[in-house]
């Protein structure tokens, strides 16, 4: 399966406004489905910014690195999970995407991309 | 104010979003009852302007005139944090105290508010009138906060850590998986993750950072800011699922924030 074709799995959420595989090491853009309006390079260099902080607490709690994390604000979020080759899969959506819906395909996508 | 104020209000405000007129004009829909209404362009307006205590003291009123005393009592909160010195806020957080019949705080909320402002003789005979009165009793629709709300933090030791932005700590504590105490090595790295959620949801226009969550291997986290200036972050065993940890954690930070509140 391409990358192209795993960020094809998470666009149709509704509430979905795109969503990348990101290097990890640099904050790069590997692939990319944005639907709306979104800076991808911005994001790629912050979720992977970001994606180090929380492995810094997951390290200080003696925890291995999370297997998803979601940061929320007033008019969005973003969701990421970490692929153990040194990518990141990362969501951005609108406050009332199904969370739930798109954590799960957010996960399968981590795993087939590993 | 009339409806024709009120719709010309109203148009300006669509015009231009970014416009202060949501004030007069959430206060003038206040007035008139309208609290739906009137929620919506405070809400809306606050979530523009942050740091502007004035959005803040609205949007207390109307929660209070919508009977949802928490909600005020926290909006009120957030303005005294944004201007300790704001009479209104004083004022408003007497009266909710007031009304759950904590008489205490009430008079120090309102003892605080004729410090501020001698000269209005209505604080002064408000001030008078709660001395003297005794025995009220609570009301349905605000829950005062506990005299400890620490506890809440530590009923179970090890999974809750408050710690101020700059990562010092505040109440609670963390464990790691082997029983070690981690508190303060965890709390010198969460200002910095707070730092780096901000300017993500700043830079790619999320509005104000709510809440961090991680689902990890042996547990989830849940990183909340109850105040603008401290940091709460909760933990559970796997199994307890994302959303009960949410709530959990929603709860928690409604006891920091009093908490934090009655300490200032």
């Amino acid at each position: 399966m391409s990358l192209a074709e795993l960020l094809a799995e998470l666009t149709p959420v509704p509430g979905v406004r795109g969503a990348l595989i990101v290097s990890r090491e640099d904050g790069l853009v590997v692939a990319d489905a944005l639907i709306e309006d979104v800076d991808g390079k911005a994001v790629a260099a912050l979720a992977a910014s970001l994606a180090e902080r929380m492995a810094g607490v997951t390290r200080a709690l003696g925890q291995t690195e999370p297997l998803v994390w979601q940061l929320e604000g007033s008019d969005g979020m973003l969701l990421a999970a970490p692929v153990p080759s040194g990518l990141l899969v990362v969501a951005v959506a609108n406050p009332e995407v199904n969370v739930g819906e798109l954590r799960l395909r957010l996960l399968r996508a981590a795993q087939r991309a590993a | 104010m009339s409806i024709d104020d009120i719709q010309a209000l109203t148009a300006q405000l669509a015009r231009d979003p970014a416009s202060l007129v949501f004030l007069p004009l959430a206060e003038a829909l206040r007035r008139r009852e309208q609290l739906d209404a009137a929620l919506a362009v405070a809400l809306n307006g606050a979530t523009r302007y942050p740091e502007m205590a004035g959005a803040y003291d609205l949007l207390a009123r109307i929660r209070s005139d919508r009977g949802e005393g928490d909600l005020a009592f926290d909006a009120w909160t957030t303005v005294l944090r944004l201007d300790p010195d704001h009479v209104g806020a004083h004022k408003g957080l007497a009266f909710l105290c007031f009304r759950a019949g904590d008489h205490a705080r009430s008079l120090r909320y309102l003892r605080r508010a004729v410090e501020l402002r001698p000269q209005d003789p209505s604080l002064r005979a408000t001030l008078t009138r709660v001395e003297q009165a005794a025995g009220a009793r609570p009301v349905p629709g605000f829950a005062a906060a506990g005299a400890d709300p620490l506890r809440a933090l530590e009923a179970e030791p090890g999974f809750a850590l408050l710690v101020d932005r700059q990562g010092r700590l505040l109440a609670g504590s963390l464990t790691d998986a082997q029983g070690n105490a981690v508190s303060e090595t965890v709390g010198a790295v969460l200002g910095g993750v707070s730092r780096e959620a901000e300017r993500t949801t700043r830079l790619l226009r999320l509005g104000a950072w709510r809440r961090l969550s991680l689902e990890g291997g042996p547990a989830n986290f849940e990183l909340r800011t109850p105040t603008i200036d401290s940091l709460l972050l909760i933990t559970r065993p796997r199994d307890v699922p994302a959303g009960r940890l949410g709530l959990l954690a929603e709860r928690a930070a409604t006891a920091a924030r009093r908490w934090l509140e009655e300490l200032r």
